[in-house]
């Protein structure tokens, strides 16, 4: 690791041996992370889960505190469309209830509270010795904590993460978030992430669903081409339960988003479909685990990758099926289209089976728009710039369609259409 | 004591119950057909009496030339000569077709004592079995169902009948998906077979075939029992008439 | 008992009874004193006879070696392996033969036993067409070479390495290590340091060579290891197809095998390259064994130069084996057809590396993983696109087939492009052998034990039928009677 960048994990520690007095808490989770993270400092490429993200770019940084106070957040709310649903608003990761939105005597089912006033850092079993939750936990300062009653309906909720940062003095937080769904429960949780010039947004948020509880959680990550977002994000699932998840990443200079689900309830179901749009220097990494811990379960995941420019995709996912696990399907698809000389991708889908009657199978594909389908297309009159978005949407179609709520997926298709606006295809 | 003796036989799938007192006897040389709306259990029957896995049997019993059938292995099964032609006939991809008909020519002479057969004799038994059903030589080098059309794989089944000669054979809607020219082939494949030591339970839902292999008997099947048997004129009422006057009468 | 459990106990009944190449072989043994140092080496190279050119090498590697660590990412376990406790020389004490008639007659039986004919005569009795030159390794030396004369009509350079040394020193000193550098891992440079024999071939440019060049390796003596280097060289428009065997006697012990083999296709060259690897695999409890640590490589050096490895893995208790192509001319191509099985303890750790350079290169990557028993089998593997690869191709696809439910199959491949006209597929599955399968098989007559060889055997087509036909046949042998067990 480079001298600088071991300086950037360094000042992390520092910062929290002088904040440690003042965190909200138990301080001893904390504490062991912090040794953990003392110990280990920020991964470099020679850890095997790190080989192709390399955090380089983040050295010399000094990340400091967040500012509890900055001016820009509701011109960044603004970027949104309109909605009618409950808005749950976070500014540099503090909960902001002037900007939050709630209907008058709440949403039936739904109950909000801030980690700073009730923190709890739930049951994340890796959160002291995976660099990126180690960094959370030992940080850590506020975050949502959603909870929806058992067999309520909690319709749709949205969560937005609003960054501004400082080119010279970038701010880094670090918020934690916990959203456990009750028994028979559901919700729609719509994220959002956007934020401008540089800060490193490092969340952790753990999700639980209890027996038959269904969480339908589409997220959208465009935090500023400048910024660093390194998140994780931890499932359980609980039996008869179903986690399906669509998830644009669009945003930051380098974007890791880790993804362990625990399926420990027998005919769980988890889906996850997901997008990485990229250009520029843009380095993004979906590094997923699924641990099928029980039989009788399925996973389901799809990832799609468009790199143009001298973007970077990364995609590692880890189907795990244990012994006990029999008769679970599992799926894993990642495809790549590369749009550029430069571009490039890496991925490493990887199964690991102990379980005899199983169906897993991983597939990946890498490759270019099809010359005989531009061909086509332009053959029928379609200008070539256009022929090429055609079959760029088509390829991230299937991602986008499938999702079954109507404000979620203008959200996200909106994204994916401004991208464009923007690149000479 | 006929061939087949099937007495009382109930069987249950997934804790469903199918069969619900089967009785049926096929003496030798016989041919019945079984026939029945869909979801009746002839397909049930059929793989009870091959020893699939999965099917429970609750009650009953079915002896096969006096031997209880029910204590056998699938393989044994066929040693003892009864075939199984699938409704659904499985892929197994890599395994070509002559070299897995010859082994399983070999594996039934072996259990029955008789001698194996070398390369040559097989290649010429099974060259000739395909004249006669029209099929092309080229099905000997496929690998078994392994992309073969609805119509190929149940010739295929009955190339595989005419090759193991059984003494009983169970054609579970071996006709269905193949055209005219097909179902003559099938029909005359079974034909050939017909004697006093040949036997079939023909399972089907029209009586275009039963034009061409005439049964002795024919059974209707209904909510996992017998509800019907008779000559081959019953299965030319059925056609006129459908399942539902039956049905009613057996519920009432 | 249903037939799922009954398969398991039918796998899992394999016992070292099963391994039909146990026996050893009473042969006066020259040994080496255990452990390994410079003066070991120096031991080695004189008894070869070595130029002073190789020493050298031997000894840079052998620093090398002292400066690196096992290597800790291969899904493998085992007790630390004492380096010092291994002979790392042990040949026949008998004068080396200078022709078949001078071979020593316990080891023509041996080999007979083994069913390889080192006589020409025998050989030739076979069918024609169906001759097979054969480089039989005994421990660290090579024993007997057949057909010589009839490759060296043909051009083709047939020999033992060390021989190759002494006769052809501008060759091996240009090819050696050019494409397994010395350093390049752990075991391979311990290899360097350490080799004692393999085989040699030059095939002449243009020539195609005239028959199937086989070598057939055996362990023999106790706590020793084998390191072998093999070397082959196809210049311009050369053609060779090569065969390799292994297998060791039944010991408690755990014995090291730790071989290098470097490839070198020229221009519009193609080498075929086949492996049965059957060392000993251990018992049924797991002792004992081969550790089967290879590293092979091969470069595509020429424009549209082939390489193909395919490999049958049933033996080893460990196997830690990546043979690899680099595709360096334009239009080469790389393939990999890999069967590996394991059962009661065995660890396998084995796929390929295929690393795209040039442009127009094109890689097919299939392999077959079979886990029984307690066994864990990963298939590793990695395709990399380097810039210039333009339009390169990769297909892969990885089957994994579990029986029971006390083993694992892991699938772990690496897939990485920098060139946006490059296309790679990737396809990996998992499962058990399918009930309606087996269902359909038996219904036939054909036992359990024979319905899960020929879906095992219908599992691996494709890979089988990479292999020489004499090949072909004795690995599906060998694949039944590494599932073999008592039918209950
Ligand atoms: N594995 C299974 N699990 C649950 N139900 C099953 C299973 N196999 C069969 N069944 C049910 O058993 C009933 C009888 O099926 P079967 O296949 O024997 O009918 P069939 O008379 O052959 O019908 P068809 O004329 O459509 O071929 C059906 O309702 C079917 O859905
Ligand atoms: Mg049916």
């Amino acid at each position: 690791m480079s001298a600088a960048l071991r300086q950037t994990g360094e000042n992390f520690s520092a910062r929290y041996q002088g904040l440690a007095p003042r965190l909200p808490g138990p301080p001893d989770l904390r504490r062991r992370a912090a040794a953990w993270f003392d110990r280990h400092g920020l991964p470099d490429t020679r850890d095997e889960s790190w080989r192709f993200t390399s955090l380089r770019p983040l050295a010399g940084i000094v990340f400091s505190r967040a500012e509890d106070q900055d001016d820009t957040a509701p011109s960044l709310l603004a970027r949104l469309p309109p909605t009618e649903a409950p808005l749950l608003v976070f500014a540099q990761g503090r909960m902001r209830a002037d900007l939050s939105r709630f209907p008058a005597g709440g949403q039936a089912g739904l109950s909000v509270a801030s980690f700073a006033n009730e923190p709890s850092f739930g049951n994340v079993p890796e959160s002291e010795t995976e660099p990126l939750s180690a960094l959370n936990t030992m940080l850590a300062e506020d975050g949502a904590r959603i909870a929806v009653a058992p067999s309520a309906d909690a319709g749709t909720l949205v969560l937005l993460h609003l960054a501004s940062g400082h080119a010279e003095h970038p701010p880094a937080f670090h918020p934690r978030h916990q959203i456990r769904l009750g028994a028979g429960a559901r919700l729609t949780l719509i994220e959002i992430a956007l934020g401008t010039s540089v800060y490193l947004h490092n969340p952790l948020t753990e999700v639980v669903l209890a027996e038959q509880a269904e969480l339908l959680h589409l997220r959208l990550q465009d935090e500023s081409a400048a910024a660093f977002h390194l998140a994780s994000l931890h499932v359980a699932l609980g039996p008869g339960s179903a986690y399906e998840s669509v998830a644009l990443v669009r945003g930051a200079r380098i974007a890791r988003s880790e993804l362990t689900a625990a399926i420990v309830g027998e005919g769980a179901r988890f889906a996850l479909h997901a997008a990485q749009i990229l250009g520029g220097e843009q380095l993004a990494d979906i590094t997923t685990v699924v641990r099928h811990l029980a039989p009788g379960a399925s996973s389901r995941q799809s990832i799609r990758n468009v790199l143009t420019e001298r973007a970077h995709g990364v995609f590692q996912g880890r189907i795990a099926v244990d012994r006990i696990a029999q008769k679970t399907d599992g799926y894993q698809m990642n495809k790549a289209l590369l749009l550029s000389e430069e571009a490039q991708i890496n991925s490493k889908p990887e199964l690991e089976i102990f379980a005899d009657d199983v169906k897993c199978s991983h597939g990946a594909t890498v490759g270019a728009l099809d010359p005989n389908q531009l061909f086509y297309l332009q053959s029928r009159g379609v200008p070539k710039a256009e022929a090429r978005a055609i079959l760029v949407a088509a390829f991230l179609g299937e991602t986008l369609e499938a999702i079954p709520h109507s404000w979620g997926r203008s959200v996200l298709e909106g994204a994916v259409q401004s991208w464009w606006k923007d690149r000479p295809l | 004591m006929a061939l087949l003796e099937i007495r009382g036989l109930a069987a249950e799938v997934e804790g469903k119950p199918i069969l619900r007192g089967v009785d049926l006897s096929l003496p030798e040389g016989e041919v019945h057909a079984i026939m029945g709306p869909n979801g009746s259990g002839k397909s049930t029957l059929a793989y009870v009496l091959a020893g699939r896995e999965g099917y429970s049997v609750n009650a009953g019993s079915v002896r096969f030339d006096g031997e209880d059938l029910l204590a056998m292995d699938p393989e044994a099964r066929a040693a003892v000569g009864l075939f199984l032609a699938f409704q659904y006939p499985v892929e197994l991809p890599g395994v070509g077709n002559a070299n897995f008909l010859r082994t399983a020519l070999n594996a039934v002479r072996r259990a029955r004592a008789e001698p194996e057969i070398d390369a040559m004799k097989f290649l010429k038994e099974a060259r000739a079995a395909l004249k006669r059903l029209s099929m092309s030589e080229e099905m000997l080098k496929r690998n078994v169902n392994v992309g073969f059309s609805g119509g190929e794989k149940k010739r295929n089944e009955i190339f595989q009948m005419a090759l193991l000669r059984p003494r009983l054979a169970i054609l579970d809607e071996t006709d269905s998906g193949l055209d005219i020219d097909a179902l003559k082939i099938v029909a005359n494949g079974v034909n050939a077979l017909r004697g006093e030591k040949f036997s079939a339970l023909v399972i089907t839902h029209y009586q275009r075939l039963l034009d061409h292999i005439v049964p002795d008997k024919v059974h209707v099947l209904s909510e996992g029992r017998i509800v019907r048997s008779g000559g081959p004129e019953l299965a030319l009422s059925l056609e006129e008439s459908g399942y539902a006057g039956l049905v009613a009468e057996a519920a009432a | 008992m249903s037939a799922v459990a009954e398969t398991i106990e039918t796998v899992s009944a394999v016992t070292e009874g099963g391994y039909k190449w146990g026996f050893e072989t009473e042969i006066e043994t020259e040994l080496a004193p255990k452990g390994l140092s410079e003066e070991t080496i120096r031991l080695i190279s004189a008894r070869k006879n070595e130029p002073e050119w190789l020493l050298a090498w031997r000894l840079k590697a052998f620093a090398a070696w002292q400066s690196m660590t096992e290597p800790g990412w291969a899904r493998v376990k085992h007790p630390t392996i004492d380096y010092q406790a291994i002979h790392y020389y042990a040949a026949p004490k008998k004068p080396a033969p200078r022709n078949l008639s001078e071979v020593d007659p316990e080891l023509l039986r041996t080999y007979e036993k083994l069913g390889i004919p080192l006589s020409e005569q025998a050989a030739l009795a076979g069918v024609e067409g169906s001759r097979v030159a054969v480089d039989a390794v005994f421990d660290s030396v090579s024993v007997a070479t057949t057909f010589r004369e009839t490759l060296a009509r043909a051009g083709v350079i047939f020999c033992p390495i060390s021989e190759a040394v002494r006769e052809h020193p501008e060759l091996v000193r240009r090819y050696l290590g050019s494409v397994v550098p010395t350093g390049d891992n752990f075991f391979a440079a311990l290899n360097s340091a350490v080799f004692t024999d393999g085989s040699f071939v030059f095939v002449p440019k243009g020539v195609r060579c005239p028959m199937e060049l086989s070598t057939y390796f055996r362990i023999n003596a106790r706590s020793t290891g084998q390191f072998e280097r093999t070397l082959i060289i196809a210049e311009d428009g050369a053609y060779v197809s090569y065969l390799e065997g292994c297998t060791a006697p039944m010991r408690d012990e755990n014995q090291l095998h730790a071989a290098v083999v470097e490839l070198v296709a020229l221009n519009e060259a193609e080498i075929k390259y086949s492996t049965v690897q059957n060392w000993y695999p251990g018992d049924a409890e797991g002792r004992g064994g081969i550790y089967n640590f290879v590293t092979k490589r091969g470069a595509c050096r020429g424009r549209k130069s082939k390489i193909s490895w395919t490999q049958v893995e049933t033996g080893s208790a460990i196997t830690w084996k990546y043979p690899s192509c680099i595709l360096q001319g334009a239009e080469s191509v790389g393939a990999f057809y890999s069967v590996a099985l394991t059962n009661n303890f065995q660890q396998a750790d084995t796929g390929t590396k295929m690393l795209h350079l040039g442009p127009d290169t094109k890689s097919t990557i299939v392999s077959k993983g079979i886990s029984a028993g307690h066994s864990n089998n990963t298939y590793r593997g990695l395709v990399r696109i380097m810039p210039r690869a333009a339009r390169a191709r990769n297909f892969t696809q990885c089957d994994s087939l579990l029986i029971g439910d006390r083993c694992g199959a892991h699938t772990v491949p690496y897939i990485e492009s920098r060139n946006p006209t490059a296309r790679l597929e990737h396809e990996a599955t998992t499962s058990k052998i399918a009930e309606d399968q087996l269902f359909y098989c038996r219904s036939r007559g054909l036992s359990e034990e024979d319905s899960v060889n020929l879906i095992v055997n219908g599992f691996c087509r494709e890979v089988l039928k990479e292999l020489p036909m004499e090949f072909a046949v004795e690995a599906q042998k060998l694949l039944a009677l590494s599932l073999e067990g008592s039918v209950g």
